[in-house]
């Protein structure tokens, strides 16, 4: 094997990849960070390096955080390629890479998946009309260029970044009609079983209670219990109105932006690709996957850190990525198994509350069934435009698993790859079966993991291609 | 086409400014913005459809994972356009259904 390019090689830019490199980069790692973004920050410190926003209260002291972050990054001696795209890996490690249209393959002894989370898909009747777009949609465009939508705007769905979107939007002088929130009744009986973790981080509860405040004193009418929404369009093009469905009464809003949220899951497409083991979460109704605690994958030598590793937000993150850097650093022969465990004392510490609160969360945000496995006339995958009753219709005639529902409906066929239908197929071909979501299993990804153009791909074999920039 | 539907700016730090084309119409945008938020300052809703089902879509994730902000950025079809930052004079068009490889589309400019 050609001697490797990097000792570690970081994919992804948010909180737990900035963080791992700066602590590689105290630990005298030679370490390379690849990001798709153009800017560093990840999708929580969006635009963070820029932060085009003149009013600072609008987006909180929270988001501002990720300067100290960016900055530390910033001074670590790392090899920074932004808008790189990774679309295959090899056995040995070697990466295969595209940047500005041209691909290469870069060679690592370690590699660290940050790739972060992505909002959970959440299919309801309408969800692909123009004009319904994701919170954190609104969010991205908030932070990366000062932009907001057009109204009237109504939020929809379930978790703490709904309420927060809500807040920063009320803070930025925008209306929002109303917030439809579908969480169900019965999480906040089971949650309070939890408290007792959740107590063991205050500040992280003062925010949200700070944000129920804050929306409650916006006067936004915070409407709980609805158990159902549709998208509704009146000329075919785009959401004009929707309906919704509130302690057994159906009423109706115009609406002509629709942001829509159900919290977020690890983005599992690169560790997937990776072949690395992965479990259902059941509380997080998502696939982790399975990792030690340095966040060392199945595959030895694979570290993943940060919301890609399960939901643990972007505190969590931080801490995650310098114990993975740390116990890297120990591999490498850059410092002793002592030397690492008295640095990654203080992580820890700081890693517990953030830990301890998540149960409370998990419970509390679990979405309501309908949007997990929704009924027959929803699109599940949106590239494909295949509906649950198609799905529940194959797996009645022999289909056991998302992968042969590609063969039979085209499900996870289309460009996002099973981004956004993925973990609806597992679930509605579980539930219509009767078996665990374990055991139906999840989509093969394979290479290209994202879309590539046939010259990018020759690219790669041309002579002249650098190994390094 | 544009229309009263648009995104609108708040005030920012200064920025670069650059001139992009919508459907032909010129659309003034900030050096770091993303091609598919030009989209949604223009109000090009939809910014698509499907080729299975001809269906109108636009922007929903912005970023990186949805696929439905696919547009025509300078005669080239299937650009992701929440991951292309904008440049001064830009062509951004609708993709309408399937689009060849070869930007042959149906506006018949690339």
């Amino acid at each position: 094997m050609a001697t490797p390019d990097y000792d570690l090689i970081i994919i992804g830019g948010g909180p737990a990849g900035m963080a791992a490199a700066a602590e590689a980069g105290r630990q005298g790692l030679r370490c390379a960070l690849l990001d798709e973004q153009e800017e560093a920050g990840g999708q929580i410190y969006r635009a963070i390096g820029r932060a085009p926003l003149t009013d600072e209260r609008i987006l909180g002291g929270d988001y501002y955080h990720g300067r100290n972050l960016l900055h530390d990054f910033e001074h670590a001696g790392t090899d920074y390629w932004p808008g790189t795209t990774v679309w295959g890996v090899e056995d040995d490690l070697s990466l295969d890479v595209s940047r500005e249209g041209r691909s290469q393959r870069l060679r690592t002894r370690r590699l660290l998946v940050a790739t972060g989370a992505q909002e959970r898909p959440v299919p309801f009747p309408g969800w692909t009309l123009p004009g319904v777009m994701t919170g954190g949609a609104a969010q991205t465009l908030l932070k990366s260029s000062a932009m907001v939508p057009p109204g009237p705007i109504v939020l929809a769905g379930s978790g703490p970044l709904m309420l927060l979107i809500a807040a920063q939007l009320t803070r930025a002088g925008v209306t929002v009609e109303a917030l439809l929130d579908t969480t169900p009744r019965g999480n906040w009986r089971r949650a309070a079983r939890q408290l007792a973790g959740a107590l063991r981080n205050p500040r992280l509860l003062v925010k949200g209670l700070g944000l129920l405040w804050e929306i409650r004193r916006g006067a936004i009418p915070h409407l709980t219990g609805v158990d159902s929404i549709e998208a509704l369009s009146r000329d075919g093009e785009r959401i004009t109105h929707l309906r919704y469905r509130r302690a057994g009464r159906s009423q109706e809003r115009e609406c002509r932006t629709l942001l829509v949220h159900q919290g977020v899951v690890p983005n599992v497409q690169l560790t997937r690709a990776l072949e690395l083991a992965h479990d259902w979460d059941e509380a997080q109704q998502c696939w982790r996957p399975r990792l030690d605690a340095w966040g060392e994958t199945s595959r030895p030598g694979v570290f993943v850190a940060g919301d890609s590793g399960g939901i643990a937000g972007a505190q969590a993150a931080e801490e995650a990525g310098r114990l993975a850097a740390l116990a890297i650093a120990e591999q490498l022969d850059h410092i002793d198994a002592s030397a690492r465990d008295r640095l990654a004392s203080p992580l820890r510490k700081r890693l517990a509350p953030q830990l301890a609160i998540r149960p409370f969360l998990d419970v509390l945000y679990q979405p309501a069934r309908r949007f997990l496995v929704p009924e027959d006339d929803t699109v599940v995958c949106r590239c494909e435009e295949v509906t649950a009753g198609e799905l529940r219709r194959i797996a009645d005639a022999g289909c056991r698993g998302p992968n042969q529902a590609k063969a039979f409906c085209r499900a996870g066929m289309g460009p996002c790859q099973g981004r956004l239908c993925g973990l609806t197929v597992s679930q509605v071909i579980a539930d219509q079966c009767g078996e665990p979501v374990d055991a139906v299993g999840y989509y093969h990804i394979r290479p290209p993991i994202k879309p590539l153009s046939l010259g990018e791909l020759a690219s790669l074999n041309e002579p002249d291609t650098p190994t390094r920039n | 086409m544009p229309n009263a539907s648009a995104f609108e700016r708040l005030p920012c730090r200064p920025q670069a400014k650059v001139t992009v084309f919508v459907e032909g119409d010129p659309v003034e945008m900030q050096a770091h913005d993303s091609a598919a938020a030009a989209v949604l300052a223009a109000g090009l809703l939809p910014s698509r459809t499907t080729p299975a089902g001809d269906s109108p879509r636009a922007p929903y994730c912005l970023m990186g994972a949805c696929f439905e902000c696919l547009v025509e950025i300078d005669g080239t079809p299937n650009q992701q356009g929440c991951m292309i930052a904008v440049r001064d004079g830009m062509r951004i068009r609708r993709q309408l259904g399937a689009r060849d490889m070869h930007g042959e589309g149906p506006h018949g400019d690339a």
